[in-house]
């Protein structure tokens, strides 16, 4: 395979701010409130957060379906324009995976036309039939021909979800953004929903950011995790960096709350967070475990309730944290062998692809 | 490797399992059986009925005769069969009933789905116009249309249907809000659909069962409006319908002079006919609603 | 004497949906028994019976012996005092299982009114009380559920369940819907407050690492049938069905190498409940499957050390098929 000649990443959020207006009662709430976001060409991003963050809304401005208030989403280095032209455009090379596939197909609408809606919304009728062949056996419906005259009702949720991917694929694109793939289906069918996502990413070179709340599917699925809170990336960085030493105080909290995990558990005070009410200073103060320890006489109390974190760049790891633990640092080869020797395996792997 | 290539899949497999289903309701088929026979009379009566039938002065049974031979339903105050009148009187009154609520549905639709599709100017301007009709009164505004537009059939089935296109819009518009919440209205979006195929691809066969069903129901309404709308006058006295039977029957003074065999069949026509499209309305309903809920 | 003791419970809805079909287990005084499965293998209404709350079309036969008293024929009075004072139920999705237009307090005060012979003032401190206890102040009685967050409206759940001081109380996928800390906070809560109070309980989800930690038994069901129980943290560490080997790999453990870049699940799906056939129903999807799976009918046999009270309905248990390659 010939080497990919742009350096461009795939898909690019640039200071991204999305807002929605004051509704009575309630202020303006600031969803995405300046993200610097890239997906790089044949990558899988997780993006991981909980209600209320901001993930959905960032996953759907990355798509263009909902508008920036303020900075640029880009595909492959040109910036998207909101036109209907550009957007349909645009809407052949990066397409959206949601949660619940069973609400995510039209009920009326049988397999073969739920995969053949974006081929024909575009114009593209010539060879339509083969089209929706290809994309139903890539997404791992084999025979085709038994699913086409099917409606949703009559498929399992592990189906319905592959349609919906089958939808995707039959225009070609070359990023996807799935926000929450498996968290409505069976335990044992999210495993394979997973798995296609990465033979997608290995058979067609595409690119992927997933949206989640559950730090497993990082682990199984991404290259790279940006962890977000109330509107912003409070960490990003390699999978094994950020889940093996994390340095946020919440990316730490998440991890010590799964279960089988050697940590003591970290329960934040408070409840999730409401994008409408956002702290100052730095925005996770109010719950972190960190501040709370922090002696009362210890000056940098006034840096956490006071001073804003910048946005942070998207090209290289970081943490947005005024108390970061320098000593919890970067994986050490020598601690993980395996981990390592995996690495450089994945590594190695890619080199031989490209 | 030869492509083995898929093509769409026959259209009628919804139509087929719907039509399945139907059949197996008792109330379904009687329903469906009362608009059949009513149908058949109404396209078959002028194989059977000649104009003569019909002419006042051609009459030639016994004025106001109770049913006897060679007029099973007696006749009118000229002479008429009232069999034959009754027949005759199918084709108007379902053809106005059937027409008045297809403009009715068509209208309220379009509204409905507009309203509800564009939500912020349009839509409220929509809405306002359609509550503005709502509070118009039905009977009043039908009886100014009918003095406006001339007596007869035409004005009839106008001033039906502008009372009661406004519950199919609102209905419509409930629905459409329902639907556009779904998430496969935004995979839509996200594959690239545009206003226009939002509404028609994905919104309307959504809504179209419900559409279905309100206007079985409809017809029902509007063949009772029919009639109140005659018997009160508006009606071309030389057009032959049901309400124009009572209408005459009443003038007439039918009732004082015990001529039932007037009065009644018409009456009971329209009850037939009106519990036909209501036991075919709820047996649609009935069959698309489970499905329309849980799936 | 076991305080709940369920023997072949059969639950079928309509003429041929089983969507229980022979259970039996028993749970002491005090215990926590985690029921762990997927759609369609039963869980809910296996939880849904014990206290009779299935819909009429359903077909139940068996025994649910509650304190040694049969609540499948119970008299409707008995039945009634027994529900809520004697076993309670957390249910699932707080948010339609809590009335939209009555407030939380006066939600919480009803089973005390009905249950007990008290005045509303008693009714309203031991309400108070109750939501102290969850963690939710009780200054908000007097807020109607849309008020509430996901997590204080689930906490509001168990202090309902709680109000009677029932001696078994039933949480039905108690956390499903809610974030990742406020579902830790929730099973710490729940745990601690069953501890506390020496309650058994009988903890429902999909999620089997949540159930390890929480609870000291654990039954795993597929297709209706518990295919394998025992002691929970030795059945996660060496389980003896490959179901649950599937099921506890399919959320992975971070910094696991196994899993990384690799997600393991099941061809297939869950089996519809009216179409099993003979056999072992998880023969179609099981990565270990030999020929005798798909004839030999599967019952729960011992697979542990003689005093471990650890079955599993895998025939690879028995001895004459321990050595058989997968």
């Amino acid at each position: 395979m010939t080497a990919t000649t742009s350096t461009a990443p795939a898909l690019e959020a640039r200071d991204l701010h999305v807002t929605y207006p004051a509704r009575r009662g309630r202020g303006p709430a600031r969803a995405v409130d300046g993200v610097n976001l890239t997906v790089g060409a044949g990558e899988i991003v997780a993006l991981i957060g909980e209600s209320g963050c901001g993930k959905s809304t960032l996953a759907r401005a990355l798509v263009g379906l909902v508008r920036p208030t303020a900075g640029e989403v880009r595909y492959q280095g040109t910036t998207l324009r909101y036109s209907s032209k550009a957007l349909k455009q645009f809407r052949r090379h990066t397409q959206l995976v949601l949660q619940d596939p069973g609400g995510a197909l039209n009920p009326k609408q049988n397999v073969f036309d739920a995969v053949a809606e974006g081929p024909r919304l575009h114009g593209l009728r010539a060879g339509l039939g083969e089209r929706v062949h290809d994309a139903l056996s890539r997404a791992g419906l084999r025979p085709p021909e038994q699913f086409i005259a099917r409606y949703p009702h009559e498929l399992s949720g592990g189906q319905q979800q592959r349609v919906v991917i089958a939808g995707a694929l039959a225009l070609d694109p070359s990023v996807i953004v799935a926000d929450e793939p498996v968290a409505s289906l069976d335990a044992s069918v999210r495993g394979e929903i997973l798995r296609l996502i990465l033979d997608l990413r290995e058979s067609l070179s595409l690119s992927a950011l997933v949206v989640s709340h559950d730090l497993g599917l990082a682990w199984n699925i991404a290259d790279r995790v940006a962890v977000m809170y109330l509107g912003r990336i409070v960490e990003q960085g390699t999978v094994e960096d950020v889940l093996l030493h994390p340095q946020h105080p919440y990316t730490q909290a998440l991890i010590s709350v799964l279960p089988g995990t050697d940590v003591d558990p970290v329960l934040l005070r408070g409840e999730p967070p409401d994008p409408t009410a956002i702290p100052a200073g730095c925005r996770f103060h109010p719950r972190c475990q960190r501040f709370a320890a922090l002696d009362e006489a210890d000056e940098r109390r006034a840096l956490c309730t006071g001073r804003n974190l910048p946005v942070l760049p998207a090209d290289e790891p970081g943490v947005a944290c005024h108390l970061v633990d320098h000593s919890a640092d970067p994986a050490d080869p020598a601690d993980h062998p395996e981990l390592s020797a995996l690495g450089d395996a994945m590594t190695s792997r890619r080199a031989d692809n490209s | 490797m030869t492509a083995v290539v898929v093509a769409s899949p026959p259209r009628l497999e919804g139509a087929r399992r719907f039509a399945r289903e139907f059949f197996r309701m008792p109330t379904a088929i009687a329903g469906l059986s009362i608009l059949v026979v009513f149908t058949v009379l109404a396209l078959s009566a002028p194989l059977f009925i000649s104009g003569d039938d019909l002419d006042v002065t051609k009459a030639t049974g016994g004025q106001l005769a109770p049913p006897g031979h060679g007029y099973p339903l007696g006749t009118d105050q000229p002479g008429r069969s009232v069999l034959l009148l009754l027949i005759w009187g199918t084709r108007t009154s379902l053809a106005i009933g059937v027409i008045a609520t297809l403009l009715a549905m068509v209208l309220g639709s379009a509204v409905g789905l507009l309203a509800g599709h564009y939500q912020r100017f349009a839509g409220r301007a929509l809405m306002h116009v359609t509550d503005w009709f709502i509070a118009l009164p039905s009977l009043p505004l039908a009886i100014s249309l009918s003095a406006v537009l001339g007596q007869g059939a035409r004005s009839i089935t106008i001033a039906i249907a502008v009372t009661s296109w406004t519950s199919t819009a609102r209905l419509v518009r409930a629905q459409t809000l329902a639907v556009e919440a779904r998430p496969f209205i935004e995979r839509a979006r996200a594959l690239g659909a545009g206003n226009v195929q939002i509404m028609v691809r994905h919104v309307l066969p959504n809504v179209a069962p419900l559409i279905l069903v309100s206007s079985t129901l409809t017809v029902a309404g509007a063949i009772l409006s029919e009639t109140t709308l005659t018997f009160l006058g508006l009606g071309n006295p030389t057009e032959v319908s049901w309400g124009t039977m009572i209408n005459q029957a009443y003038t007439g003074s039918a009732v004082t002079r015990g001529a039932w065999w007037y009065l009644l069949p018409p009456g009971i026509a329209i009850v037939v006919v009106v519990l036909g499209f209501t036991m075919t309305g709820r047996a649609v309903e009935h069959i698309l609603n489970p499905r329309m809920m849980t799936r | 004497m076991s305080l709940l003791e369920v023997r072949d419970l059969n639950v079928t809805y309509g003429a041929d949906v089983r969507a229980v079909r022979g259970v039996d287990f028993a749970l002491d005084a005090g215990q926590t028994l985690g029921m762990a499965g997927e759609s369609g293998s039963g869980k809910s209404t296996v939880a849904l019976s014990l206290l009779r709350l299935l819909p009429a079309t359903a077909t139940i036969t068996g025994e649910v012996l509650l304190g040694g008293e049969d609540v499948l024929t119970m008299g409707w009075g008995r039945l009634r005092a027994v529900r809520w004072a004697e076993a309670s139920i957390v249910f699932q999705g707080a948010m339609s299982a809590l009335n939209p237009v009555r407030t939380i307090g006066e939600q919480i005060r009803e089973p005390i009114l009905l249950h007990e012979k008290v005045g509303i003032r008693a009714a309203r401190e031991r309400s108070a009380e109750l939501l102290d206890a969850v963690g939710v102040p009780s200054r908000r009685m007097a807020a109607y559920p849309h008020e509430l967050s996901g997590g204080q409206r689930q906490r509001v759940m168990i202090a309902m369940a709680l109000a009677c001081r029932p001696d078994l109380i039933i949480a039905d996928e108690p956390t499903t819907a809610l974030d990742v800390i406020v579902q830790a906070q929730i099973l710490k809560l729940i745990t601690d407050l069953v501890h506390e109070a020496k309650i058994s309980m009988i903890m429902i989800s999909h999620d089997l690492s949540v159930l390890a930690d929480t609870c000291d038994r654990l039954a795993v069901m597929y297709a209706g049938r518990i295919v394998e129980i025992g002691d929970s943290r030795q059945l996660i560490e060496a389980p003896r069905h490959p179901y649950t080997k599937a099921l506890s790999s399919a959320f992975p453990k971070i910094g696991d190498p196994a899993s990384r870049l690799a997600p393991s699940g099941l061809p297939g799906d869950p089996p519809d409940p009216s179409a099993i056939g003979a056999g072992c129903p998880f023969a179609p999807r099981c990565p270990e499957v030999f020929d005798a799976c798909s004839t030999r009918e599967v019952e729960l046999w011992p697979a542990g050390p003689p005093d471990s009270a650890r079955e599993s309905a895998c025939l690879r248990v028995l001895p004459e098929f321990s050595e058989v390659p997968a």
